[in-house]
């Protein structure tokens, strides 16, 4: 009887210890695994810093000054004054986007050719 | 066990027979035993001792050779402690109202030379010097051949120097990281960012601290870690104040000034929203001050918040107040203007003649430094100084620039009565353009004294102190507004924004106690909209000249208030203001006109 005791009791200890060997090793394995996440984040943070510091700068108000004023025949932006403001009646009322259901059909196909002279004859 | 008998019979008999005692050798049988028992025991216990001593060694020698372990370890920091704080940059950002970034850091590198590990000195010289054009190829020889171990060469360098330093190919060049400040905007708010350096240097770091401006004042806050890189939030407005900078400019050169300076503070909080002082330089790449010579000259100086100027009829605003606030006066008064006024051997004149008399409405619009100087008499020096203290003109002005705290107004050594009445116009006391902007607002508010600040409060701010009463305010309001529409600012209506203000041309103190005649600072201190006041706009020019007449035209009229109104025309729908056009067809043609 005793000695079962002593066996079993030296099997737990053999397991308990197999058991600790492991966890061990897993946190050991977790916090390096950690670690490369913590810089791995750091990393991220400082390129988003320079991202943010380069967005800051091209979105400086002078160059967006000048590009506007480069671009001024394509994007017409100018300084916002004071006419930019508008009265609510004269914003058009929105023109609804309805197909059109009447269904135009050429009733003659003279007029059309009345309107549109040939091209050598349109010519001098 | 066997024991051997101590009396042995075989022996005991012959001992019999010899007539010998047996008793002795029963005594040395004894003995025998007895030396037998005793070297066994010593056996044991030596072995015991063994035995023991071994295991007092095993212990110690794991005791020992641990604390040697943990003796020539590298310190590490425990695995846990440190994910409780989050990565944050060294310096926290600053950022405007709108969340702008005005200040930033960046990663970059410094670089270091260690001659002991050099291969080919010259050649690491020559290549350095192509590298960066500031350095000497020869110098850097010279100090590689020293016996220094250890030489800084640059604090911060750019990516594609680094690449170019690496293609050198000198395994005794090195680089430490840095980090850097960076300010995207450049110059655009110079004297409020103010600017970093570095502090304790060392290879793999190195402390970014503030030099100036909010990046000193706030140095401690933006450099705590507990606050995990919270960015530091300014009442700027980056849109307002680009906009503003560049309109300043604009008219600084038309106007052939020296300097320029304006401040748009909105009136009821005193957030500052916009602030330039010209010339201006690049935070970025900081000026060294003037060693000698006269500090407002260097771009580092903010005209602003430091520069103290007597700011001329601008002042006239505080006398009529206190006029009205005291009841010794109504808008319709007549007051004498009959000139010139002598006091001993001085006398004050008017640009114009005004006449007998004018009323306390046309004195200022008009601005009549007689009348004015009447009114003060009337008030006496001890009211008059009570009242402008209170409008904070006799200290510092609470802003949180470590410049501005410094720059307490100039005031007259002894204040005699010649004092009150040329102060009552402005001249005998100096302030900078930011005090006037809070005066200006505080009675222009409705009478609440307004202190400035460019750190938005947290909650409600608490109102000051009334300065005024709400009817002296109302009254103020409209005079200035009067101003404007048929007085000296005429050129400052800008249509829809109802402005106000008073214009002030102070001839320039010169270097001999005198004044100068052609060198004035002119200011236009305004409020719009004047019906129901939210900003207060204070530009002054440092001796602006208008050349487009036939001849040169120096009064504020002519200079600070047309660009002044350029100013509003152009900040004020930044800043969301709807215009007021009291009649809707004036609105449309100015619509279809456009």
């Amino acid at each position: 009887m005793r000695g079962l005791i002593y066996a079993l009791a030296a099997l737990a200890i053999i397991a308990l210890a197999y058991w600790a060997y492991n966890e061990n090793y897993a946190t050991q394995a977790a916090l390096r695994r950690v670690d490369t996440l913590q810089q791995q984040i750091g990393d991220q943070r400082e390129k988003l810093g320079v991202l943010r510091a380069e967005w800051a700068y091209l979105n400086r108000p002078d160059r967006l000054r000048e590009l506007a004023d480069l671009n001024y025949l394509t994007l017409g932006l100018m300084p916002l004054t004071s006419v930019h403001f508008g009265l609510t009646e004269q914003v058009a009322f929105p023109q609804l986007d309805v197909n059109d259901i009447t269904g135009p059909v050429d009733l003659s196909a003279d007029l059309s050719a009345d309107l549109e002279p040939p091209l050598a004859e349109a010519k001098p | 066990m066997i024991r051997t008998p101590l009396r042995p019979l075989a022996s005991v008999l012959s001992a019999r027979e010899k007539g010998e005692n047996p008793d002795l050798i029963e005594a040395e049988n004894l003995r025998r035993r007895n030396e037998d028992v005793r070297d066994r025991d010593r056996l044991r216990a030596e072995s015991r001792l063994l035995v023991l001593s071994l295991a007092f060694m095993a212990a110690f020698m794991v005791v020992g050779m641990r604390m040697g372990m943990l003796a020539s370890a590298d310190p590490v920091e425990p695995h846990e402690d440190r994910y409780a704080s989050a990565l944050a940059a060294q310096r926290a950002d600053i950022i405007d109202i709108n969340g702008a970034i005005l200040a930033t850091n960046l990663i970059t590198n410094s670089l270091y030379a260690q001659p002991h590990l050099m291969i080919d000195k010259p050649s690491a010289a020559a290549g350095l010097a192509q590298v960066f054009p500031d350095l000497n190829a020869q110098d850097l020889l010279e100090q590689f051949n020293s016996s220094r171990k250890f030489i800084w060469l640059k604090r911060k360098i750019s990516p594609e120097q680094m690449q170019a330093v690496h293609d050198i190919g000198e395994p005794g060049l090195q680089f430490g990281p840095r980090e850097m400040r960076l300010y995207p905007n450049g110059a655009f708010a110079a004297h409020i960012l103010g600017g970093a350096g570095f502090g304790r240097e060392g290879v793999h770091s190195a402390e970014v601290i503030g030099i100036a401006g909010v990046e000193h004042r706030y140095d401690a806050f933006l450099r705590n870690p507990a606050e995990q890189g919270r960015p530091l939030q300014l009442t700027l407005d980056l849109s307002v104040q680009a906009a503003m900078r560049r309109v300043l400019g604009g008219g600084m050169r038309l106007l052939s000034a020296k300097g320029a300076a304006a401040v748009l503070m909105e009136a009821n909080t005193g957030e500052v929203i916009a602030m330039v002082s010209l010339p201006d330089f690049d935070p970025n790449d900081r000026p060294t001050p003037l060693t000698k010579g006269d500090a407002s000259d260097s771009p580092l100086f903010n005209r602003a918040a430091q520069g103290l100027y007597e700011l001329g009829s601008t002042f006239k605003l505080f006398t009529v107040a206190q006029a009205l606030d005291l009841g010794i006066a109504t808008p319709e008064t007549m007051i004498d203007t009959q000139g010139p006024l002598k006091w001993g051997k001085f006398s004050i004149r008017d640009f114009h003649d005004y006449g007998k008399s004018l009323s306390l409405t046309d004195v200022l619009v008009k601005s009549s430094n007689i009348g004015t100087a009447n009114l003060a008499r009337e008030i006496g020096a001890g009211q008059q100084q009570a009242f402008l203290d209170a409008l904070g003109l006799f200290s510092p002005v609470p802003l949180e620039l470590p410049e501005a705290s410094q720059s307490r107004p100039l005031l007259p050594k002894r204040w005699s009565e010649l004092s009150t009445m040329t102060i009552s116009y402005g001249h005998g006391l100096a302030a900078s353009p930011l005090h006037l902007a809070a005066a200006y607002a505080s009675l222009l508010n409705g009478g609440y004294r307004v202190t400035p600040t460019l750190i938005k409060p947290s909650g409600d701010a608490a109102r000051g102190p009334r300065i005024v009463s709400e009817d002296t305010s109302k009254i103020l309001r409209s005079m200035l507004r009067q101003v404007v529409v048929r007085g000296t600012a005429s050129m400052g209506e800008v249509a829809g924004y109802h402005v106000g203000g008073k214009t002030g041309s102070a001839d320039k103190p010169d270097a001999k106690g005198g004044y100068a005649k052609e060198k004035v600072i002119s200011t236009f201190a305004s409020v719009f909209p004047a019906h129901d006041p939210k900003y207060i706009l204070v530009v002054t020019l440092d001796e602006p000249v208008d050349t487009t007449g036939t001849e040169p035209r120096r009064t504020a009229g002519w200079t600070a208030v047309p660009v002044a109104a350029e100013i509003i025309r152009r900040t004020a729908p930044l800043l969301g203001m709807r215009p007021e056009i009291d009649h809707p067809d004036e609105m449309k043609y100015m619509l279809s006109n456009y």
